[in-house]
């Protein structure tokens, strides 16, 4: 590992999805995005629905959607732990859409199951993101 | 005697059977190599948790503010015991095993005046303790695993836990799993999932010092809502992590069985084979003897 490079770990709960040395990535925190560049102070934060950007030759070299989970940073490393990842690319808006309507129909056919309730509302959650992101890039 | 006829009906037999399990042992190595793979991959997942959770719960800890999830809820009074055993027999005592840790732990806490409720993932778990705890049974899962343990599946059964103890329907949650040792080897685990107990193993204390190492983390927001959104993200974690072992495990423990089962059929057959021999020789001598007196007769 080079002095200014951070070393970036994307894992989802089946595997670890991505791990490299990039340039900076900023990471969707609860509380705003965050960037990650070598020497970052360690911190422990809770990531929102949103795009991870891996910065390369200060453009964006990629975007991931993740829909939510946590982050924590070192000076040298990057851990993202993911609960669903995908290339923003590979996200198709009609089954996005269609997602959406799904989740908001289990909704009302949950009824009193909480359990139900619960796990759709998530999914609403996720859907909305994942639309915002599609029509919002930021960075370049 | 037996006759000849029926040997052969007997060899034909035990052939098939052979033929069955030499079939079902192959299927449990190939799905085993999988199984153990996926298990290996979804680890640097709960370690980066368990990492986070450790210098986490050990400021919650200091400040007084951990969450009941972490913390518990000051009562130990019901016990939910998650139980993981397959959905199909023929895996030689993994089911077994399972069951006789599962008896005696409800027999202790029975005698320690505790209520003891069961959720039980596969239906074997259910066929072997309906008989004497029917009435502790809460609800059985099946076929959890199929074709292979989903992370879908492990956040619903967290989901429907948590649920559970926000009502207050327990206190405490162990979930019991058969531990991947080797294919050869199980091991019967129990682990506490609320309060969660951090596993005290090498790798933990390791992970702690380089925390320690590290100089303390900083929080974002802060501690306490971090750990609202990890502990149940956590459970979900760790009952997917036993969904795997126990997955694995089965696999093992299927063809260790199917393996000595085959073995058992060969040994058989061989002796079945010698007996019949011996019959078919047998009534050729007698055979001979009946001609040759008949001969002499003459």
């Amino acid at each position: 590992m080079t002095d200014n490079a951070v070393q970036f770990e994307l894992v989802s709960p089946e595997k670890l999805l991505l791990s490299e040395d990039v340039e900076m990535v900023v990471v969707p925190g609860a509380e705003g995005d965050f960037g990650c560049l070598p020497g970052h102070a360690p911190m422990i934060s809770t990531v929102r629905p949103g795009v991870i950007h891996v910065f390369e030759g200060g453009s964006v070299k990629t975007r991931i959607f993740v829909a939510g989970g946590f982050a924590e940073v070192t000076t040298s490393r990057c851990t993202v732990l993911a609960e669903e990842a995908v290339p923003l690319d590979e996200i198709d808006r009609t089954s996005v859409e269609k997602d959406l309507q799904d989740a908001n129909e289990d909704i009302r056919d949950a009824g009193g199951n909480e359990v139900q309730l619960a796990l759709a509302e998530a999914r609403v959650a996720t859907a909305r993101a994942k639309l915002a992101a599609i029509d919002n890039l930021v960075y370049q | 005697m037996a006759s000849l006829k029926d040997f052969r009906v007997r060899i034909a037999s035990v052939k098939s059977t052979q033929r069955i399990t030499s079939a079902m042992k192959m299927v449990a190595a190939a799905k085993l190599r999988r199984a153990q793979e996926e298990a290996i991959a979804a680890r640097p997942y709960s370690e980066g948790m368990e990492r986070m959770l450790g210098s986490l719960a050990e400021s919650a800890a200091a400040s007084g503010n951990a969450p009941p999830l972490l913390a518990g809820n000051g009562k130990d009074d019901t016990h939910l015991i998650v139980i993981m055993t397959t959905d199909r027999g023929l895996c030689g005592g993994f089911n077994g095993a399972i069951g006789r840790w599962t008896r005696q732990r409800i027999l202790s806490l029975k005698a320690e005046g505790k209520e003891v409720k069961l959720l039980i993932v596969g239906r074997k778990g259910r066929g072997i303790l309906r008989a004497e705890f029917g009435d502790m049974i809460i609800d059985t899962l099946e076929d959890t695993a199929r074709p292979a343990p989903r992370f879908e599946t492990a956040a619903e059964i967290a989901q429907r836990v948590r649920t559970m103890f926000e009502t207050g329907k327990f206190d405490v949650c162990t979930i019991v799993y058969n531990k991947f040792i080797s294919a050869l080897t199980q091991d019967v685990t129990p682990q506490q999932l609320i309060p969660f107990a951090l596993p005290e193993t090498d790798e933990a204390k390791d992970d702690d010092n380089e925390v320690k190492g590290n100089a303390a983390y900083e929080y974002e927001p802060n501690e306490k809502d971090i750990l609202t959104d990890l502990l149940p993200r956590n459970l979900s974690v760790q009952i997917f992590r036993a969904m795997l072992e126990s997955f694995a495990s089965e696999q093992g423990a299927r063809m260790t069985a199917m393996d000595s089962a085959t073995r058992n059929a060969g040994e058989m057959i061989d002796r079945l084979t010698i007996e019949y021999n011996r019959t078919r020789q047998a009534a050729i001598t007698t055979e001979l003897i009946e001609i040759i007196s008949g001969a002499e007769a003459l």
